[in-house]
């Protein structure tokens, strides 16, 4: 659908405007790390990937080695693999309704799920499908594309589409619709871990735009008030759908708005940099109360499918962060850099990630739809008959 | 997919509404979106005929759904300069660019965006209806106008009551795309009318095309009370129209009739106008039946009298609607009929709505009160048997 010129010089104004934004972006805030070889271990020193509101910094020091990093390259690489491979299949029309896609910001979801235990508890919103995939929630490439394509093996059996995926077994509560209702939701999932004694704590998602939900504030309050293990996590990619953090938010520190509540705000483009301040979250929400994490990170594409993503935002913008500040790229040039790993190797990876990828596709194009009884269960969790339209007066062969 | 009564496919009216020429001041091409045209049958031009417009001899325009109520709004803008609109992105022209161009042409002051805060947007639209102005907010989807819920029903609806007239938040409304659109799922497909026609102190209208659309907002607007105006979203580049350029009104709380007839009186409102007019056409090719269509326009407070009066000349009665049934308006409709005209009754009066589950993504087409369903009840309807 082409633009008409008035609205593509009304974009460019725009953008101009959004160079604001893009200056955040490379205020020194784009952390650099200094990596040093020590044996076998890499040891990371971040510059300037923290800032933190009532609490201590999260260590300025990380060690990883040659395993951590193939397994977060991967981990983070299939994320992007998948999402990709959504993007296409939407435009394949394969794909209908709404999809929102995570890349760009593998590293959020990939360094705090690393941190957590199935038994911790995760809720987020509806860029929820890399989530689902990560080695603590164990969700499989094939059981997401399914329910994106809407079929009996998704992994809400087709019927909750992407923004509705949960996994019972690692405590993942999806895949939230509505913006900014995770998370008092979050926090209740936090009260009933320090009430059943279970020493694990609840992460909450939220976007910057649904950092302005009313509703949050209610749950910090609670979460203070009560100290629940609770870790409310701001994924501030800048752009609340199309409108940016500058225009929409009175205080643009997300890590300080839980006022009373101690903050860390991180460059989340560097997975390491926000496993440490996941880490230093976790202690602190298992000892202390709650905290909040402003993760800063970036996506590449529009909010959903039909947001090009361009008209709020320079085309420079997206392809300076994309050559300079990728975190897939980052973690690859370690790899590369202090020889943990050849191109060949790496290649490698990919070759395995693609073909798991491909697998997938394959199964969400062929797996069955859910049958029609589908449409009326789990109404209530007893079977009661569904008032409407008789089934025989419904599509032809239906219910049948 | 069936071909429109002027005999163009789909493509072919969508080629010949390109082809309009752009004039000094007219508005740029007409385009529908692939949603739309995949979607069941769109919407019937003979279904959108305005009555009251009848006689109307002036300059019209080609308008689609959003262009109308863009153009309604601008007018409200222009005559009214205690008239703002507000809501989430509509400074650049809205997700469905219902609001394009407004901010350009009565600026940053009148046109802005809120944040991402439902609750916030009503209360503050309730604030400065309060003192005078006239505040036009708009919630993203009819879906998310929960967190709003407790301002729009504690609030608005008893502003002028609980003051005993003191004070009241007459120049309110609020925007909200409603409705089934192809593949919006659980939470951008909603129908919420019921919660709202429920709470005594708020009107409730819903449009059914672009020249029915500018005159019931223009009025809604302009109504001195708190209006919730849901707008048929799978229609916005659809429903295409010549619309009158001038400034007209349709009288809140009038119904329309769509089309006349003896066997069976239906009711609806926004997109289902035209599902129940394919119904009706179905009907009378099929079995000679002939179907009075009524558009009741605004839901709260419904016009009685007109439905009354049909019903107790056909005799029967359906009312159709995509919200679930329980509770649905329907049934409102369906008792106050029953009460009213028991002895003229030929047989009981039928609801034809969305199944009582939350509204589903991948089973949309089974639940949606389709015409074959339409179909089906008006013929169980006509050949009912008392023996």
């Amino acid at each position: 659908m082409a633009l008409s010129i008035r609205s593509r010089v009304l974009a460019q104004t725009v953008a101009k405007r959004r160079g604001a934004a893009s200056m955040r972006l490379n205020r020194g805030y784009a952390s650099a790390a200094k990596e040093t070889l020590e044996g076998d271990k890499l040891r990371l020193e971040f510059e300037g990937a923290y800032k933190t509101h009532k609490c201590e910094s999260p260590s300025l020091v990380a060690y990883t080695n040659k395993q951590e990093l193939l397994d977060y390259y991967r981990e983070m690489q299939l994320m992007r693999r998948m999402e990709v491979a959504a993007d296409q299949m939407y435009k394949q029309k394969l794909i209908r309704g709404f999809l929102h896609l995570y890349i760009g910001q593998e590293a959020v979801a990939s360094g705090l799920e690393s941190v957590l235990t199935k038994e911790d508890h995760v809720i987020t919103a509806y860029r929820d499908h890399a989530h689902m995939i990560s080695r603590r929630c164990g969700g499989t490439v094939k059981e997401v594309l399914a329910e994106l394509t809407g079929r009996i093996t998704g992994c809400s059996k087709g019927k909750g589409g992407s923004m509705h995926m949960y996994k019972a077994d690692a405590n993942f509560w999806g895949g939230n619709g509505i913006v900014g209702a995770q998370v008092p939701v979050g926090a209740g999932l936090a009260l009933a871990q320090k009430y059943l004694k279970t020493g694990r704590v609840s992460m909450s998602y939220m976007g910057d735009g649904a950092a302005n939900q009313g509703q949050n504030f209610e749950a910090y309050n609670m979460a203070m008030l009560w100290k629940l293990p609770a870790i409310f996590v701001v994924e501030n990619n800048l752009y609340g759908m199309g409108t940016s953090v500058e225009r929409a938010s009175a205080a643009k520190e997300f890590y300080t708005r839980g006022d009373y509540m101690p903050g860390i705000q991180v460059d989340a483009m560097d997975v390491f940099a926000v496993r440490e301040a996941g880490k230093a979250a976790v202690k602190h929400a298992q000892t202390t109360g709650p905290i909040l994490i402003e993760a800063v990170t970036y996506r590449y594409q529009g909010h959903s499918m039909s947001d090009p993503g361009t008209t709020y935002r320079s085309r420079d913008e997206i392809q300076k962060v994309r050559e300079t500040r990728d975190c897939i790229e980052k973690v690859k040039g370690r790899l590369l850099r202090h020889s943990f790993a050849t191109e060949a190797d790496i290649a490698a990876i990919d070759k395995e990630i693609k073909v798991i990828v491909d697998e997938a596709v394959e199964f969400a194009k062929t797996s069955p739809e859910p049958p029609l009884a589908e449409l009326w269960t789990n109404v209530y969790a007893e079977d009661v008959p569904v008032r409407g339209v008789e089934a025989a007066l419904s599509y032809p062969g239906a219910g049948r | 997919m069936q071909a429109s009564k002027s005999g163009l496919s789909l493509v072919g009216r969508l080629c010949r509404a390109s082809a309009v020429p752009k004039q000094a001041g007219q508005r740029r091409k007409i385009h529908t979106s692939r949603a739309t045209r995949d979607a069941a049958a769109g919407p019937v031009a003979a279904a959108m005929i305005t009555p009251e417009l009848a006689n109307y001899s002036g300059k019209t325009e080609k308008l689609n759904l959003f262009m109308s109520i863009n153009n309604a709004m601008s007018i409200a803008l222009e005559k009214d300069p205690k008239a703002v609109v507000f809501g989430e992105d509509v400074a650049f022209g809205g997700v469905f660019r219902a609001a394009i161009g407004l901010r350009e042409k009565f600026g940053k002051d009148r046109v802005f965006n809120t944040p991402l805060c439902e609750q916030g947007i009503a209360a503050f639209a309730i604030g400065m209806a309060a003192v005078g102005a006239t505040p036009i907010a708009e919630i993203q989807f009819a879906d998310y106008i929960f967190p709003a819920f407790d301002q729009i029903v504690n609030e608005a609806a008893k502003y002028r009551y609980r003051s005993g007239g003191e004070f009241n938040v007459g120049g309110l409304t609020f925007r909200s795309p409603y409705g089934a659109v192809g593949h919006g799922g659980h939470y951008h497909s909603q129908s919420p009318e019921a919660y709202f026609c429920h709470t005594p102190g708020l009107k409730v209208v819903v449009p059914s095309g672009p020249t029915e659309a500018k005159g019931l907002l223009l009025a809604s607007i302009r109504d001195p009370n708190p209006v919730l105006y849901f707008e048929p979203k799978v229609m916005y580049r659809s429903a295409v129209q010549e619309v009158p350029v001038e400034d007209y009104e349709i009288p809140l709380g009038k119904a329309r009739i769509v089309r006349e007839g003896k066997d069976i009186t239906m009711v609806g409102w926004g997109t289902q106008i035209h599902v129940l007019y394919r119904a009706a056409e179905m009907a009378q090719k099929e079995l000679g039946i002939s179907c009075e269509l009524i558009d009741l326009r605004t839901l709260a407070p419904w016009d009685v009298d007109t439905v009354v009066a049909s019903v107790k000349k056909t005799g029967r009665l359906l009312i159709s609607h995509e919200a679930p049934k329980t509770v649905g308006l329907a049934a409102e409709i369906c008792s106050t009929a029953q009460e009213k005209c028991f002895p003229y009754l030929e047989a009981p009066i039928a609801r034809v709505c969305g199944y009582d589950t939350p509204f589903p993504l991948i089973f949309e087409k089974f639940y949606n009160p389709d015409e074959l369903k339409n179909f089906e009840a008006i013929k169980k309807t006509v050949q009912y048997d008392f023996s």
